[in-house]
């Protein structure tokens, strides 16, 4: 009651005709700001700190190129066979002149098998056991090995952005049920799906995606679920409810936003992963079936050579070795930079 | 503790029962039976199909299935004759059992140490050699390893055997192969760890008690920094076993890995499937026995009961 009794006579004290109307704009002044920076200008300039990640990136982008240009670069076909140059080792112009690169056409037993065969042109990687260009092989199976690893880390992200926002924002009963299921399956053994339905499916690049996808979106849809819980019990979620936020605009201006830094990270870390499984699966037999190549099929053939021709094992293991290396790189380099914890 | 306990026995069980389904149906859905010979005339082809229980109808021989496994008999393989897939497995599971527990070990004890050295010696030359490592044996396939040891220790140095399972010098390649990457996961992680936790309130505590630093490292910082390690060693198994059917093969170590990959090369879905509802059966244990592990170590969940 006190209170009452002063405001009134605090009022009285101050007759209305002294105070000035102000407006808005001058109280927005006192305010001290800098420019507004979006998402990907604030992930970018974390990201730019980390040498290892931009070396990851810069790697990431070559092989990209290199797999749609490379097989264009020179006039062989990925398929294309000829009994009179098998086995050659690579030989690059200039390069050959540098002996302890290996890269001037000379075999492991001390042959210029270029010389002895006769053949004047250059294979940079070498050739296989059917003569075919290892050059156009490793970038057209890199090609593969990517279009197989980007499709199954895009499907896993549909399906599980979709089943942990759903799970997570609408809580209750459909998230319990959906979490028993996601718990009973998080126990299968991936891999053992995978060769299973691969089995059922008979190889090829969509049933290998298939199966990946299978097991793969659950770890997509418990990062996303988990994230959304947290926001959800956030006071800006709440602040934008109380102040007449629908279902929608919560779920696309605030849940969504925040929760694209974690979905991000996890598929940057699916990429690699495809590409180890799509690998593991050619070299159990399951693989994709000849002319078409994959790095794993590659990898897999050269290896019988390897003992007495491990050109082709060097150029293919090193450049499935390159892909999951910068793209691991790049994935951590991007978990520190969309946590704000490590912002200083 | 023992509602959590049993609610994940629960789950363990179906998703066991969801394993063996997935498979079940899949021998069904190839096609082709195991009496294929044209040479059989179709009473006899009938008598057999009676005596192995295929003229009843699938969800009954579905039944009769699951009823067998539940004993322990996994039918027997087409290819080998007729024996008992539960024999084969038994006989495999030897090399397998030993090359997967040399890798474990020796992987994570290096792993640990790796780990615990680069934390101590925080954005140094040594912590930074340690990341570099971790990346490389996380990133490069076992396979790839697994030939470059082949070829350059094995054929070009000559000085390890590259292949077959005689002694304890034809397992030592095919370990380093396996372990690479248990050593980077355990090292990464525990470096990690160790950094979080000597970044505590208790450590500095304890340094202000005036305590030695070597007794603060190994009672205080080592100690919970391992709690959370645990965690990583269920898939690190399943990751080491998926490894083992590729370094089984290159090192031709006759192991259930090796046995597997040929399975599915001739075809003999009876082995297939006895072998794959075997792995899972492994795979769903190591993860039940570590979260229940991990429920008695980490307080919150022995108090709550993982809610």
């Amino acid at each position: 009651m006190t209170t009452k009794i002063t405001e009134d006579a605090t009022l009285k004290k101050y007759p209305p005709d002294l105070f000035e109307p102000t407006s808005q704009h001058e109280f927005i002044d006192d305010f001290t700001y800098r420019p507004e920076q979006s998402f990907w200008q604030d992930a970018w300039l974390g990201l730019r700190k980390n040498k290892a990640a931009i070396v990851g990136l810069c790697i990431i982008i070559l092989v990209i190129l290199l797999a749609i240009f490379g097989p264009f670069m020179n006039s062989h076909g990925y398929d294309e066979q000829n009994i009179a140059r098998t086995n050659l080792p690579p030989k690059v112009p200039v390069l050959e002149n540098i002996s302890f690169l290996g890269l001037n056409g000379v075999d492991s037993r001390g042959v210029d098998q270029y010389k002895a065969k006769g053949i004047s042109e250059y294979f940079w990687f070498g050739t296989d056991e059917l003569g075919r260009d290892l050059w156009t092989r490793i970038w057209q199976g890199t090609r593969i090995s990517l279009y197989i690893a980007f499709l199954a880390a895009t499907i896993d992200l549909i399906i599980g952005v979709a089943y942990g926002a759903v799970s997570a924002f609408y809580g209750g009963r459909t998230d319990h049920i959906m979490q028993r299921i996601i718990e009973v399956l998080v126990g299968i053994p991936g891999l053992i799906v995978n060769i299973l339905l691969i089995l059922i499916l008979k190889p090829g690049i969509i049933s290998i995606t298939i199966a990946m996808v299978i097991v793969g979106w659950i770890s997509m849809a418990r990062i996303v679920r988990a994230q959304i819980l947290k926001l959800k019990s956030y006071e800006f979620v709440l602040a934008s409810r109380t102040l007449g936020a629908s279902n929608q605009r919560l779920i696309w201006k605030h849940l969504i936003p925040n929760t694209l830094g974690p979905i991000i990270v996890a598929t940057t870390f699916t990429i690699p992963g495809a590409i180890f499984t799509e690998a593991l699966l050619s070299f159990i037999g399951l693989g994709l079936q000849p002319p078409t190549a994959s790095l794993g099929t590659i990898v897999n053939d050269s290896y019988k050579l390897l003992r007495i021709y491990p050109h082709g094992m060097i150029f293919s293991s090193i450049v499935i070795s390159l892909i999951m290396i910068s793209f691991n790189l790049l994935g951590d380099g991007l978990r520190d930079a969309f946590d704000p914890k490590t912002r200083k | 503790m023992i509602r959590y306990i049993f609610t994940r026995i629960g789950y363990m069980i179906i998703t066991l029962f969801i394993i063996i389904l997935l498979s079940f149906l899949l021998m069904k859905a190839l096609p082709g039976s195991p009496f294929n010979d044209e040479r059989l005339p179709e009473a006899q082809k009938e008598l057999l199909y009676k005596k192995y229980g295929l003229d009843k109808p699938v969800p009954i021989q579905f039944g009769i299935y699951l009823a067998n496994f539940v004993q322990g008999d996994l039918g027997v393989s087409f290819v080998f004759d007729n024996r008992p897939v539960t024999k084969i497995i038994q006989e495999r599971i030897g090399a397998s059992a030993i090359l997967g527990f040399q890798a474990v070990t020796v992987g994570t004890l290096i792993g640990l140490l790796l780990g615990i050295i680069a934390a101590l010696r925080h954005n140094t030359i040594i912590d930074y050699g340690a990341t570099v490592l971790a990346v490389l044996g996380i990133s490069i396939p076992s396979f790839v390893f697994a030939g470059f040891l082949q070829y350059w220790i094995g054929v070009k140095l000559g000085w390890l055997p590259i292949a077959f399972w005689n002694g304890f010098e034809y397992s030592i390649l095919p370990t380093i192969a396996l372990a690479v990457g248990v050593v980077a996961t355990i090292a990464r992680f525990t470096r990690i760890e160790m950094l979080e936790v000597l970044n505590q309130e208790y450590i500095l505590t304890a340094k202000s008690k005036g305590l030695s630093n070597p007794y603060i490292i190994t009672k205080h910082g080592i100690r919970n920094a391992l709690i959370p390690i645990i965690t990583i060693i269920g898939p690190l198994t399943v990751n080491t076993i998926t490894g083992s059917l590729v370094i089984e093969k290159i090192f031709s170590i006759p192991g259930l890995g090796e046995q597997f990959v040929n399975s599915i090369i001739t075809n003999d879905y009876q082995l297939i499937m006895g072998t794959t509802i075997f792995y899972a059966v492994l795979f769903v244990s190591v993860i039940l026995i570590i979260d229940i592990l991990y429920g008695f170590i980490d307080p919150r969940i022995r108090v709550t009961g993982g809610e």
